[in-house]
């Protein structure tokens, strides 16, 4: 389909602001006499407060509060709001309830009105009980950093330490203390689905095969740290500050934690440095609340260190797998039992959705008669997992796309032929989601990779490899979905005004935090209005008091289904311009058409009325006038299921165990692509976080105290870009016939495949399977001595 | 304890008394509200506070204010003509993708500049040395990369043996 704005690599609307120093984030905001608050976190990994004495805390000239899990609020607290004044004195009660403090859930997820669909609330603000290395135990708030700081060290705890359960192994270990009362055997939840019979498919098969495969805690280091500022407005409402993707479920998550209605919350996000999910999370928002509570209302600010942000957040799952697959001697595979272990850490946050949700989106890429997946999410006491881009994609697919892998292998057959065996097709319906394929591009972008790669001569030249750096070919393929739907709802709202000039405001409830959703919504309404990108002016914060109903930056759902928001908006609005521009003219409405900022005669595209016209007509007409708005909401009761491929050649040193990239191409079917600078731009990074993943990234533990190694970013292996090769982007441009013109989503995605190409290289270079992530020199090394290669 | 020194910022003047154990990066964001300077780590890990020292760029978060005397400190705020134009190389950021979240941005734009007015050539990977003290989450690298070239092209060295000579 042609478009004029739509499919344009226009430039990103914030880029100016970003590269002058303009563009503000959380930390650049100030207030007059704003209070610093701190946080003191739990040096076990496992254990119970006996006692906590913060009268030395306290009394620290420069310290304004101290709280505790004592001074948190109880259920039904509201009303004292916003009088409460933290005195320092302790009733009988408050020195030893815990089990009356609210619990509450911090995931990023839309609320439900099913009790039994809502995330786990298994956590308090401050806790009496630690649960890992990092755990909040209580807070400080001060007039300057090193105060807060000085007091912190003056809190006195007494601790009664308990056994670290640091794998899930320990953690399922008979007998194994439990991290949470509610929940035996430390299992948070379990339960996948079953298609089919997977054990009669087996008896079918010509043959079955086995493989486990493990993959690490990593963590998303977005450069700006979590950073929020929380202060009581004149109205008695607590107004946030925040760097976060939800807005709206942090005004929630806030209310709920204290206990307070809803509106007396309003949550602000400015530009926001980077999350990848970690801000899909309501990490230090409520404490931030209740810091401002204790201090009369008083501006107070939370900014994480680099060390907090990175084990005091959230981490991605780890999984554990085991995969038993039967499969035809011509490749078809017939039945597919995937078992997985997700390591959640010391709290639910997401809980047992990543595993679901791994599930879900691996469901799609090769139908097969019979489909068990059986997951458990398990508690340990390691920093809390939430989402990460690719939401429990990167683990299963570089699982189970190794897996294929080996059994290519095993039956001596192409890998690239495997796949197409057995690919899905469109038409193809779900028979869990009920979602239908109604797009798909997965065998075009296998065909465009493999030629980039040139598969074919490089696998021939290769085939008589000899010494010590050998060379070698990968790919791999997923699925994955835009948005969350039906497992969760899908709401967006969007807001247009029409201005005097005839430029517009586009207000949207989706939020930007770095990935070009505000010009990729600004670009859509330009195209529905005929308008040029400099007459559409995109408000980039969102701000729960004024900004639309969105439930925000996650699950790559935006472009899809916050952009049906938009062009709903935006056909309202031209609608609603022509309408008035007949009304102007007397001609007929449906002999009318808006282009290029003109409303012409359809049938000859004579000029009848500028847009400007209208618009001041709109505002000024004596009797008519009417500005010309819209305020949609869309509830978005689909999905779009987006495909892509990764190849790559690695060239792996054997006698150090280090493997480069050489080249690396992604393929992606995402729809139309709206903005294909942009767009690459998508692929770019999650290509490099996914080698990340692949061969340096991986948070490290003391198996015995739980204690973080590396959560910094000189010890934690983010690649530089002396680390990143060159990243190659291709499009198959499919149109998908439930998206806003034609998209599927991008985000996410491009992380997703990176890691098992590259693995599944590695094994074609040197005949070697890393089924564990990383695969670092050390691991690598101890590989290829183990197999006698060294 | 305080002590007072002399240094300019993008050109203005400024005398005042600074706290002696606060880094260049508090005395700019939180005395002076030169915001663009990001802090990503506070220990000389990922670059995003990185300012021009004298032309030199420098992470800020580990540069203590008091060594400022005497300096001539460039920021991001002051990379873009006083009427507003972008330099070379913001144009080359904003025009080859090479912005998502931003927040490294201003010390990418930063040394890029330093580098391309240091007047030197630099083969992909001597640019790459360079760049590397900048982390960034959003980007693989790649556009900022293409950004960095375009901005030193023709624009460092237009000696004939030079791959950037346009035939000047």
């Amino acid at each position: 389909m042609a478009y004029t704005v739509v499919g344009k690599s226009v430039n990103k609307v914030d880029a100016i602001a970003k590269v002058t120093g303009k563009a503000k984030y959380t930390d650049d905001f100030h207030e007059r006499d704003m209070l610093v608050g701190k946080i003191l976190h739990s040096p076990h990994a496992h254990a119970i407060i006996k006692s906590i004495d913060v009268s030395l805390a306290r009394a620290l000239p420069g310290v304004e509060a101290v709280l505790t899990y004592k001074d948190l609020p109880r259920i039904n607290y509201a009303t004292s709001l916003p009088g409460y004044v933290d005195d320092g004195t302790e009733t009988e009660c408050e020195a030893e309830c815990e089990s009356d403090r609210i619990k509450f859930s911090t995931a990023g997820h839309p609320y439900s009105l099913d009790p039994g669909h809502r995330d786990v609330e298994d956590r308090h603000i401050l806790t009496k009980k630690a649960r890992f290395v990092g755990d909040d135990i209580a807070a400080v708030v001060a007039t300057d950093e090193l105060i807060a700081e000085k007091a912190l060290q003056l809190i006195k705890v007494e601790y009664e330490v308990l056994e670290a359960l640091t794998s899930t192994d320990a953690a399922l270990k008979e007998g194994a203390p439990l991290i949470h009362e509610e929940h035996e055997g430390n299992i948070l939840a379990s339960g996948g689905f079953a298609i089919g019979d997977v054990e009669e498919a087996f008896k079918e098969s010509d043959y079955v095969f086995e493989g486990e495969y493990e993959t690490s805690i990593v963590q998303h280091c977005h450069m700006e740290n979590q950073t929020s500022y929380a202060y009581i407005d004149s109205d008695g409402r607590i107004v946030i500050v925040t760097s976060t993707q939800i807005p709206q479920i942090v005004r929630r998550v806030v209310a709920q934690s204290l206990g307070l209605p809803w509106g007396r919350v309003r949550v602000i996000k400015p530009f926001v440095g980077g999350g990848f999910g970690n801000k899909q999370d309501v990490c230090i928002e409520p404490l931030n609340a209740a810091m401002t509570i204790a201090v009369g209302g008083r501006p107070v600010k939370i900014e994480l260190s680099r060390e907090e942000s990175m084990v005091d957040t959230r981490t991605r799952h780890a999984f554990k797998f085991k995969i038993k697959t039967g499969i035809n001697q011509d490749g078809k595979l017939i039945g597919i039992h995937i078992s997985a272990v997700s390591n959640t850490g010391a709290y639910a946050s997401h809980g047992h959705s990543i595993a679901g949700s791994a599930g879900g989106k691996f469901r799609y890429l090769y139908p097969t008669k019979a489909l068990k997946y059986d997951p458990i999410t398990v508690y340990t006491n390691l920093p809390v997992a939430g989402a990460m881009r690719g939401y429990g994609c990167p683990q299963i697919f570089y699982a189970f796309e190794s897996h294929l892998e080996d059994i290519a292998k095993r039956l001596n057959m192409d890998p690239i032929e495997i796949r197409r065996k057995n690919l899905v097709e469109v038409g193809y319906v779900d028979p869990v989601s009920k979602n239908k394929i109604t797009s798909c591009g997965i065998r075009e972008c296998i065909d465009k990779g493999k030629a980039l790669i040139k598969w074919d001569e490089k696998k021939a030249s290769y085939k008589e490899q000899r010494g010590n750096k050998l060379r070698g070919l990968g790919m791999a393929c997923f699925s994955y979905a835009s948005g969350t739907y039906p497992v969760a709802l899908e709401l967006a709202g969007a807001r247009i005004v029409l201005n005097q000039d005839g430029s517009v405001q586009l207000q949207i409830g989706a939020t930007d935090t770095g990935q070009g959703s505000d010009t990729v919504f600004g670009q859509m309404v330009a195209e529905v209005l005929g308008l040029p990108m400099e007459m559409v002016h995109v408000i980039s914060t969102q701000d729960t008091d004024i900004s639309p109903f969105d439930t925000g930056c996650y699950a790559s759902r935006q472009t899809y289904v916050s952009g049906m928001a938009v062009e709903k908006a935006a056909l309202e609005v031209k609608g609603k311009i022509l309408e008035f521009a007949a009304r102007m003219t007397d001609i007929p409405v449906d002999k009318l058409e808006l282009v290029e900022q003109r409303i012409i005669y359809k049938h000859s595209g004579e000029s009848v009325l500028t847009l400007e016209q209208v618009a001041m007509q709109s505002y000024y007409d004596r009797v008519h006038a009417k500005p010309i708005t819209s305020d949609s909401s869309n509830n978005a009761r689909i999905n779009a299921i987006p495909f892509g491929v990764t190849f790559t050649e690695v060239e792996v040193d054997i006698k150090t165990g280090k493997i480069e990239v050489l080249e690396i191409y992604n393929v992606h079917d995402s729809g139309t692509i709206v903005n294909p600078l942009m767009a690459e731009g998508q692929v770019h990074g999650g290509v490099s976080m996914g080698i990340g993943y692949a061969l340096s990234e991986q948070l490290t533990f003391d198996a015995v105290t739980g204690k973080a190694q590396n959560n910094n970013l000189l010890d934690y292996k983010l690649p530089t870009i002396m680390d990143t090769p060159d990243i190659g982007v291709a499009f198959v441009e499919t149109y998908e016939p439930t998206g806003p013109f034609g998209v599927k989503s991008l985000g996410e995605p491009p992380t997703i495949t990176p890691a098992p190409a590259i693995r599944n290289a590695v094994l074609d270079a040197t005949g070697v399977a890393f089924n564990r992530l990383p695969m670092n020199p050390q691991r690598v090394f101890e590989g290829f001595k183990k197999v006698g290669l060294i | 304890m305080f002590k007072r020194i002399a240094f300019s910022v993008n050109g203005k003047a400024f005398n005042i008394e600074v706290d002696i154990r606060e880094s260049l990066l508090e005395l700019l964001r939180n005395h002076l509200g030169y915001t663009g300077a990001k802090k990503g780590c506070g220990v000389g890990e990922c670059g995003a506070c990185s300012v021009l020292i004298d032309g030199v760029p420098t992470d800020s978060c580990i540069y203590l204010a008091v060594w400022a005397d005497g300096k001539e400190i460039t920021t991001i705020e002051g990379v873009a003509s006083k009427s507003g134009e972008l330099s070379a190389v913001q144009k080359a950021y904003v025009e080859e993708g090479a912005v998502q979240c931003g927040f490294c941005t201003p010390g990418l734009v930063l040394t890029t500049t330093a580098l391309a007015e240091s007047g030197k050539e630099f083969t992909r990977e001597e640019l790459k040395r360079e760049l590397s003290g900048h982390l960034c989450r959003c980007t693989g690298y790649q556009s900022i990369l293409k950004a960095a070239e375009k901005s030193l092209e023709g624009h460092i060295c237009t000696c004939v043996d030079s791959p950037h000579y346009k035939g000047k």
